[in-house]
């Protein structure tokens, strides 16, 4: 896999033949096929697309939008962050305020302030919900936070040159610092309950079939993009310093490449996606509290990507969707397996599979050309 | 407080208007089994005055629920063998006999009561405890009986506390004069509880002599009170920090020195702490006799289990992945759900219940605000042992010898003979079965719940990382200050708070310092 990566030419195209029909086959699927099936097409017909599938696949579609940025930060930068959890989330809390601000008066109370605080007796919105009243505001937010606690938390973690496990365990501490934070009554966050009962969204009622299928298809449109991105990024001369830092930082540095500029802005750009998923997340699901970032999350985004293949883009989508489908399913018809799966699914992928399902299928395609 | 005012003036015109000392009747004791909650609390206090023996065995039987009454007639019924309260003599219980109910107001009050009857009672001790509970909970009402108590007390000390118990409940009189040597006698009582009277009566209270007196007195129990509030804080910090070590320091041999990022330690833990519960059943339902024993069979059982499960995981999982520390940390945390998970099929996810040995429970108490309950000191010294037992096993023996060698230099220990893999797997498992100790320890203190080693894990590597990779000292030092800096900051900021600033903490002087506290020297540092 690596060598054939390095021997790419200098201007590779985006995508092969076969790869941009497989994207727009994708792009159709989301883009229409998904919409038609699911509105147009009557309940009863083999055909329908069931509106649990729609708001299921929404869902594992922001979970890949995670994974792939999971990728390109542990996969091919070489650092394993247990911290995308808290990016998610705080996406998804910075759409959560605009949508409580959209419930208006609508709420339990009838009072113009969320319900949450109504009830712990506040009078007023405190200063951090200022702009919580547009969306405009709101969109650039959603990029802003999570950009923002990035740089500051990468600047000094990278510039302390602090590598491998540590940067792992402190960006733990750091989710964990942050959730005890969240589950506070009084930083106004809502607290164990977090925000729900949304309504609306840009005044449209939120809970309609029209809008949960609007949200789906921005989502997958954003995973694709995000994807082409990715793409773009890891074939440009600034992909391959990533990959040689994570094969040999030593050494990069030595060719004159100071690391830090490269890492700090790979981990932002990942940092930045994964708030993007965790607001598109949060609409679609109807709730966000401090679970969101629990370790365990964390740590599962990591999973998504290494059972996908990490080092490949497609891996982690691939990853994200086979766990998370797993997930859903296992759950519901074996609940207390589920964890065992999951265990065993770490257990095996880091043992047998270094390059996931990706690696395992292109190492068989190999092998069958060689045979013939 | 204003009802215990009038409450106390309406019982001290009744005892005006009959003659002290007269023994309990039947009037008296029907009126404390019958009728409205008000009548039978003012019953009460009137017969309490009196204080003679017949009053106290008869409120010690309404306490026990033995009390019944038929006819109009009040009768003691212990064992099916019914006794006249006042006479003392046998009767026959009649058929329609009812019991006597008491509700929690009324069960608290003969709680008091027969506190304030033991202050007659011959041995010191009960006396002195009696005066305790009373000066902690003062009734006007109980004036009259101090009093009495007070005329024939002849121990220094209780005496003393009488003495006290009798200003805290003259506090709220009505003569200027009683206020105001209340408030001057209850300067030297060393009790917590004193503290909320005087201000509450701080509050109320208009004349300004009384008033000063009261700030000077709460001034002087405050300035008594503070040095049981430093040392508490302080044990309670040192308490949490011999936790934390405990957690640690298997970590400081599967990760210190060994390098392995263990993602399951908290499960290993659980599995130490599920091992103790099992042998505690076990105890109860073949041995009941020998219950209190259980924890020492624990201890060796629960570090037994849960070696042998890091010792599985070693030889079946991590051995082949040292040097991808990365690799190891997903592969443990699934290890970790695994381990979670098959507990909670085994003992069901909710969590059990794990009772001390009876030396266990109970406190230490030093000072009057001070008390150490006896499990948490005993965690502190078990935590000291484990420090030392593992110290000199690394320190003194020759499978330490082996892991320090393979530690700074696995070639050259392999080159002189060493079996670098089995040396691997005895290690592993010994900071596995110290984690076992820990979750022992923990049973005795927490809950014991599959979650049990999830709220430990970040605490215990933000221990180990804080201390320094590979140095035991470094943990020591990490465990106890962060233990003391969380207690500490807790008194300004609130837990949770605190928690988080100990965490910005550490990330901060992570990266001021990313070696820890004590860095290793030499070649081995740079491994």
């Amino acid at each position: 896999m690596n060598t054939k990566k390095f021997q790419l030419p200098a201007h590779a195209p985006l995508l092969g033949r076969k790869a941009w029909t497989a994207f727009l086959l994708a792009l159709i699927a989301v883009g229409f096929l998904a919409p038609v099936l699911n509105l147009l097409v009557p309940v009863g017909n083999p055909l329908h697309l069931s509106d649990f599938a729609v708001s299921l696949i929404g869902k594992i579609m922001c979970y890949a939008i995670c994974a792939l940025a999971m990728d390109l930060i542990w996969g091919y930068t070489g650092i394993l962050s247990l911290g995308h959890g808290l990016f998610f989330a705080l996406g998804g809390y910075v759409m959560g305020m605009y949508l409580m601000r959209q419930i208006g008066q609508d709420g339990n109370y009838k009072s113009h302030l969320p319900d949450f605080m109504v009830f712990l007796d506040w009078k007023e919105l405190p200063w951090h919900w200022t702009l919580s009243d547009s969306f405009v505001a709101t969109l650039l937010l959603v990029v802003l936070v999570p950009g923002f606690i990035a740089f500051v938390f990468g600047y000094f973690a990278f510039r302390s040159r602090i590598k491998g496990v540590y940067f792992s365990i402190i960006t733990q501490a750091m989710t964990y610092a942050a959730m005890l934070l969240f589950f506070r009554n009084e930083t106004g966050f809502g607290g164990n309950n977090g925000f729900t009962d949304f309504k609306r969204i840009l005044d449209l009622p939120i809970a309609t079939p029209g809008m949960r299928m609007v949200l789906f298809v921005l989502t997958g449109l954003t995973l694709l993009g995000f994807f082409l991105f990715s793409r773009w990024l890891v074939g440009s001369k600034y992909g391959r310093v990533l990959m040689a830092i994570r094969d040999a930082e030593t050494r990069v540095m030595f060719s004159g490449y100071s690391p830090l500029p490269y890492k700090l802005s790979i981990w932002v750009i990942s940092a930045v996606m994964c708030g993007i998923a965790g607001a598109l997340y949060v609409p679609q699901v109807g709730i966000i509290n401090p679970g969101e970032m629990s370790a365990a999350n964390s740590i599962e985004m990591a999973v998504w990507a290494a059972v996908g293949g990490r080092g490949t883009l497609i891996g982690p989508i691939v990853g994200a969707f086979l766990v998370n489908g797993a997930k859903s399913w296992l759950t519901v018809t074996a609940p207390e397996f589920w964890l065992y799966f999951l265990g065993a699914l770490f257990i095996v992928v880091t043992l047998y599979l270094p390059n996931g399902v990706i690696g395992l299928w292109s190492k068989l395609r190999h092998q069958k050309g060689g045979a013939a | 407080m204003k009802k215990w005012m009038v409450k106390g003036a309406l019982i001290l015109g009744a005892l005006c208007s009959f003659s002290a000392a007269q023994a309990l009747t039947m009037d008296e004791a029907r009126g404390m089994a019958v009728g409205e909650s008000d009548a039978r609390v003012e019953a009460l206090a009137q017969a309490v005055s009196q204080g003679d023996e017949k009053t106290a065995a008869y409120l010690q039987a309404l306490a026990d629920d033995v009390v019944k009454i038929a006819n109009g007639q009040v009768l003691v019924v212990r064992d099916g063998q019914g006794q006249d309260p006042v006479t003392g003599q046998a009767v026959t219980v009649p058929a329609d006999a009812e019991d006597v109910m008491l509700n929690n107001r009324l069960r608290g009050e003969i709680d008091t009561a027969l506190a304030a009857l033991k202050l007659f009672s011959p041995d010191v001790k009960v006396r002195r405890q009696a005066a305790l509970s009373l000066l902690k909970e003062p009734d006007a009402s109980r004036r009259p009986l101090l009093d009495k108590a007070l005329a024939s007390e002849k121990d220094a000390t209780v005496q003393r506390l009488v003495r006290q118990a009798r200003a805290a409940a003259m506090l709220g009189s009505e003569a200027l004069n009683d206020r105001l040597l209340a408030a001057r006698e209850l300067a030297d009582s060393q009790q917590p509880e004193i503290l909320l009277l005087l201000n509450q009566q701080l509050a109320n209270e208009q004349e300004p002599s009384v008033k000063r007196q009261i700030q000077t007195s709460l001034a002087a129990v405050q300035d008594s009170l503070r040095w049981g509030e430093r040392l508490g804080t302080l044990f309670t910090g040192a308490s949490l920090g011999s936790i934390l070590l405990l957690v640690a320091l298997g970590l400081a041999i599967t990760y210190g020195l060994m390098g392995v990022i263990n993602m399951a330690h908290g499960e290993l833990m659980m599995i130490g702490a599920y091992a103790t519960y099992v042998v505690q059943a076990l105890f109860r339902d073949h041995l009941p006799g020998m219950f209190d024993a259980y924890l020492l069979v624990a201890i060796p059982v629960a570090f037994i289990t849960s070696a042998l499960v890091g010792a599985v995981m070693e030889r079946t999982v991590l051995q082949h992945l040292y040097g991808r520390p990365l690799e190891t940390l997903l592969a443990t945390w699934g290890i970790s759900l695994v381990l979670m998970q098959g507990v909670r099929s085994l003992f069901g996810a909710q969590n059990v219940g794990v009772e001390n040995p009876s030396w266990m429970s109970g406190s230490l108490q030093l000072l009057p605000n001070l008390q150490l309950p006896w499990n948490r000191v005993l965690i502190i010294v078990f935590a000291a042992a484990v420090l030392i037992g593992m110290a000199l096993l690394i320190g003194k023996t020759r499978l330490g010898l082996f892991v320090r060698g393979v530690t700074q230099n696995r070639p050259m220990a392999s080159c002189m003979g060493v079996n670098t893999a089995r040396i691997d797997t005895y290690a592993f498992a010994l900071g596995s079965g110290i984690a076992g100790l820990a979750g022992c320890a923990l049973s005795q203190v927490g809950n014991v719940g599959p979650d049990l080693g999830q709220s430990y894990i970040v605490d215990s590597f933000m221990v180990v990382v804080l201390g320094g990779v590979g140095q035991l000292a470094g943990t020591v030092y990490a465990a106890l200050g962060l233990g003391l800096a969380n207690k500490l900051l807790e008194g300004w900021t609130g837990a949770v708070l605190a928690k988080i600033a100990v965490l910005v903490f550490i990330i901060v002087f992570i990266q001021k310092r990313p070696q820890g506290i004590f860095a290793m020297k030499g070649r081995s540092a740079e491994a």
